[in-house]
């Protein structure tokens, strides 16, 4: 095959893959829509012979459930579709598929569906999917703006130091989302149990874990992230730096976001170890820090001037 | 007497205020505010990473520009905030490690702390009844917990096992915050005694290592400048290459300096060859290849037939087709001093309104366009000038028939006629390139550094230290188990794992029968 097809073939498979995750997302939408009014154990309600609520939330429920069901499969396959794209843009640049901003954007992504299955698997996290898959389908239809033709990379950009850094910060950056969304349903699920007498527990909210469960999640993610995060940040990166310019550290833009990311986090890590802190404020400062991480992702290419920002 | 109050009163504050400086609250505020405190450099130009942004800032912003550079905006990171900061974060973290350090050295020899009356007020209990002994119970319960620190206690009728295990994390988070400390202070100490300066220099042309080498130059304030390395360098040939065709036609592919150094003034030349990425190392400096150009060699020979002036003048790049401006000052020319000014176009092609640009980055049709200045450079001033800045104020342009500046337009080879006498060739065009020259000495410090704190925070973010108690009591013919297992960091409520564990204990017994929570 030559090279021009595979770029034919990778620009219509990240399409369809981004399509693909908007129709999971649509599914999730569904699965958190169709549970309006199932209580947390529909079986209960079945039991106690409600009369005030008859046969609709058990449909409901199982409506919700298969809803759920499409929203994962359709995940799996703009994985696939979208493992095929990143492979097919990597053999068409005749290098790794992640070296301008539409690259890192489509292969994030891939990085992202991969954590959020692999998770699905070990701690059943689907709850996070309408998330997951919103943001997946959004940051893909935005790259489609910043698309430039596969081709080599500057020279400032040849070094395995880039394969590992960004590589690094990939899955740190996926780790960081799953971990918000999980602190955004956190939030939510809280104050729901706060504020929600018992008899009107019903919806989707009540159908996920209770928030100890998901807090504990999240710190996890987020523990595990922290350190790729700060290999990726301040050990890869200031190498690649040392070696392209002769400085590892020279609060270039990028490097003053990386720093900020990572002060951020770790002021979640302490937070949740300090009484009056753990909980709601520590999910707040790990929402902040995805909000710093993104920043750098995003802003700091566009709005920025820097070293970094030829990375466009 | 009088005296001693106050004395006591302000060891008290000390010791208060040492207490509220190493509190973990105070170490998440101190940190929240160095995230803050970074945003600016961020979003204002940083003399440390480029002085020119600063300098534009300043023309754009005259009113607001001198306040913000008052208030340490265009050095943020070295400002008395940003340092203040960071100095009473890195106190606090000492004041964090040291005693900790001490807690967790006992903590070591101490042994796993009796079992609590209550099983049922932790967090996570269970129990079950079993034909088993209580010594076999706890034989089963050794053999479960693997590798914690357990003590078996038996009074009477009654066994308690107590398990403590996890020692790591605390090990792996004192190593990762004494790494922060040693990375700050390689840092600072790299910075202190380190230097870093530019030089531009053409094929052909060569560079020791002595200030007045250098374009721009800076060090530590511990860093001795008469202790430069005496290497020097000469650059024989640059390659550029750039993409041909294609959609990122133009775009640079690889860069390489080629030429030979001699490392110390006695010992003997040395090839090298520096690309990016893959710099040079000489006594601790290393070169990087940062930027290249043009550098056309002029040759003028004044209205007394002279020549005046012969040698590679570098014409800076403005844009990706490296259409590059520059200077060239002619002081030895006769009657009158005379200057140059204009532009330098690798690849020249007609542009729409006739104007020539640079269509290519490569020199494929080099091409000089200058106006022509006489009078006085103002070198004898005494003031240090720019040489890429032509000072006009005592020089009067050369003006063509129409009324516009004269105008000098050559290739390649071409010589032109100056209107006041003398002439003007454009030579030959080399490259040029420049070089940065930096060293940070024991720069493996910080690195090392980040490396053991990392390991460091996987040990402590991956470990759970656990207290686990077995308790057996003999109940006529069977023996009532009691288990008990507190997380203490990240201090979970709900070992999700007592199940597991429970299982895995009553295989062990061989029981397979049900627990009460
Ligand atoms: C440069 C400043 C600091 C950084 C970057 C930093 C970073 C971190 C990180 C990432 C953790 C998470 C590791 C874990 O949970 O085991 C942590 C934990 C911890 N830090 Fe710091 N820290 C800093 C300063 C301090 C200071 C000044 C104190 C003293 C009060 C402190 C006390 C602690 C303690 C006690 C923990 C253990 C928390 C737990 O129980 O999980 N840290 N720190």
């Amino acid at each position: 095959m030559t090279l021009a097809q595979y770029e034919q073939i990778s620009n219509y498979a990240v399409a369809s893959a981004t399509v693909i995750l908007g129709l999971a997302f649509i599914a999730y939408v569904a699965q958190w829509g169709f549970a309006r009014n199932v209580a947390p154990d529909h079986a209960l309600v079945e039991a106690g012979g409600s009369t005030s609520k008859p046969a609709g939330p058990a449909e409901e429920a199982d409506r919700s459930d298969v809803a759920g069901g499409i929203g994962l499969s359709l995940t799996g396959l703009a994985w696939l579709v979208l493992l095929a794209g990143v492979i097919a843009r990597g053999l068409s640049a005749q290098r790794v598929p992640w070296g301008n901003m539409y690259e890192f954007g489509c292969a994030g992504i891939l990085v992202v569906l991969s954590a959020y299955l692999v998770l699905v698997r070990v701690w059943g996290i689907d709850w996070v999917g309408p998330i997951i898959t919103g943001f997946g389908m959004v940051v893909l239809g935005l790259s489609a703006l910043v698309w430039v033709p596969p081709g080599p990379l500057v020279p400032a950009l040849h070094s395995y130091w880039l394969v590992i850094h960004v590589l690094g910060a990939m899955i740190a950056g996926s780790a960081f989302l799953v971990g918000a969304a999980a602190s955004i349903l956190f939030l939510l699920k809280s104050r729901a149990e706060r504020i929600t007498p018992v008899d009107e527990q019903v919806g989707f909210l009540w159908r996920i874990p209770p928030s100890a469960v998901i807090d504990k999640v999240a710190y996890r993610v987020h523990a595990f992230a922290f350190p790729i995060w700060t290999f990726a940040a301040l050990i890869a990166g200031p190498i690649w730096a040392q070696y392209a310019w002769g400085k590892y550290w020279g609060w270039d833009p990028k490097e003053v976001w990386a720093f900020i990311t990572w002060v951020v986090y770790a002021c979640y890590l302490h937070a949740r170890a300090t009484a009056g802190w753990k909980g709601r404020n520590a999910a707040i400062i790990a929402l902040i820090g995805f909000g710093c991480f993104l920043f750098n992702f995003i802003g700091v290419n566009l709005f920025i001037p820097g070293l970094h920002s030829y990375a466009k | 007497m009088t005296n001693a109050v106050p004395a006591l009163g302000q060891r008290e504050f000390t010791r208060w205020f040492w207490r509220q400086l190493t509190s973990m609250r105070t170490a998440l505020f101190l940190l929240l505010l160095l995230a803050i405190t970074a945003v600016p450099g961020s979003l204002y130009p940083q003399r440390s990473v480029d002085p020119r942004n600063v300098e534009a800032y300043f023309i754009e912003h005259p009113k607001s520009a001198p306040v913000l550079d008052k208030l340490g905006f265009f050095s943020v990171y070295t400002s008395p905030w940003f340092s203040a900061v960071y100095l009473l974060l890195l106190v606090s973290l000492v004041g964090c490690i040291l005693p900790r350090s001490f807690v967790y050295l006992r903590a070591l020899r101490a042994r796993p702390p009796k079992a609590p009356k209550n099983f049922s007020r932790l967090p996570a209990s269970a129990s079950f009844e079993t034909e088993a002994s209580v010594d076999d119970v706890l034989k089963a319960g050794r053999r479960t917990l693997g590798r914690a620190r357990v003590d078996t206690v038996t009074e009477g009728d009654v066994g308690e096992l107590r398990a403590e295990k996890g020692f790591l994390r605390e090990a792996g988070n004192l190593v990762f915050h004494i790494s922060v400390v040693v990375v700050l202070l390689g840092v600072a100490f790299g910075t202190l005694f380190g230097y870093r300066g530019t030089a531009i220099v053409a094929e052909g042309q060569g560079f020791s290592n002595t200030l007045a080498q250098y374009d721009d130059f800076g060090s530590g304030s511990l860093f001795n400048t008469d202790k430069l390395p005496p290497f020097s360098m000469t650059l024989d040939k640059f390659t550029a290459r750039f993409q041909l065709t294609g959609p990122q036609r133009g775009a640079p592919r690889a860069f390489e300096a080629t030429g030979r150094y001699t490392p110390t003034p006695s010992s003997a030349e040395r090839p090298f060859d520096i690309t990016v990425n893959h710099p040079l190392k000489i006594n601790g400096t290393s070169v990087y290849l940062v930027g290249q150009g043009y550098a056309p060699v002029i040759k003028v020979t004044d209205a007394q037939g002279h020549v005046a002036f012969d040698d590679a003048v570098p014409f800076l790049p403005t844009d990706p087709s490296y259409t590059s401006t520059g200077v060239v000052k002619v002081p030895d020319a006769k009657p009158e001093q005379l200057g140059f000014q204009g532009f330098f176009l690798p690849t020249a092609v007609a542009g729409k309104d006739g104007v020539a640009i640079s269509a290519f980055p490569a020199a494929a049709n080099p091409h000089l366009g200058l106006f022509v200045w006489h009078g006085d450079l103002g070198l004898d001033t005494g003031l240090s000038q720019s040489v890429y800045v032509l000072d006009k104020a005592k020089m009067k342009q050369y003006m063509g028939s129409d009324g516009k500046g004269f105008p000098v337009s050559l290739n390649e080879g071409q010589t032109q006629k100056l209107p006041g006498g003398g002439t003007i060739q454009y030579v030959k065009t080399l490259q040029f390139v420049r070089f940065q020259f930096s060293s940070s000495p024991l720069v493996k410090v910080p690195l090392f550094g980040v490396a053991a704190g990392v390991l460091g925070l996987i040990l402590s973010l991956s470990i759970k230290p656990r207290r686990t108690w077995i308790r057996a009591r003999r109940e006529g013919s069977r023996t009532v188990v009691e288990v008990a297992v507190l997380d203490r960091v990240p201090r979970d409520d709900l070992p999700a794992d007592l199940d597991d564990f429970l299982q895995r204990f009553r295989e062990s017994l061989g029981e397979t029968q049900e627990t009460t929570q």
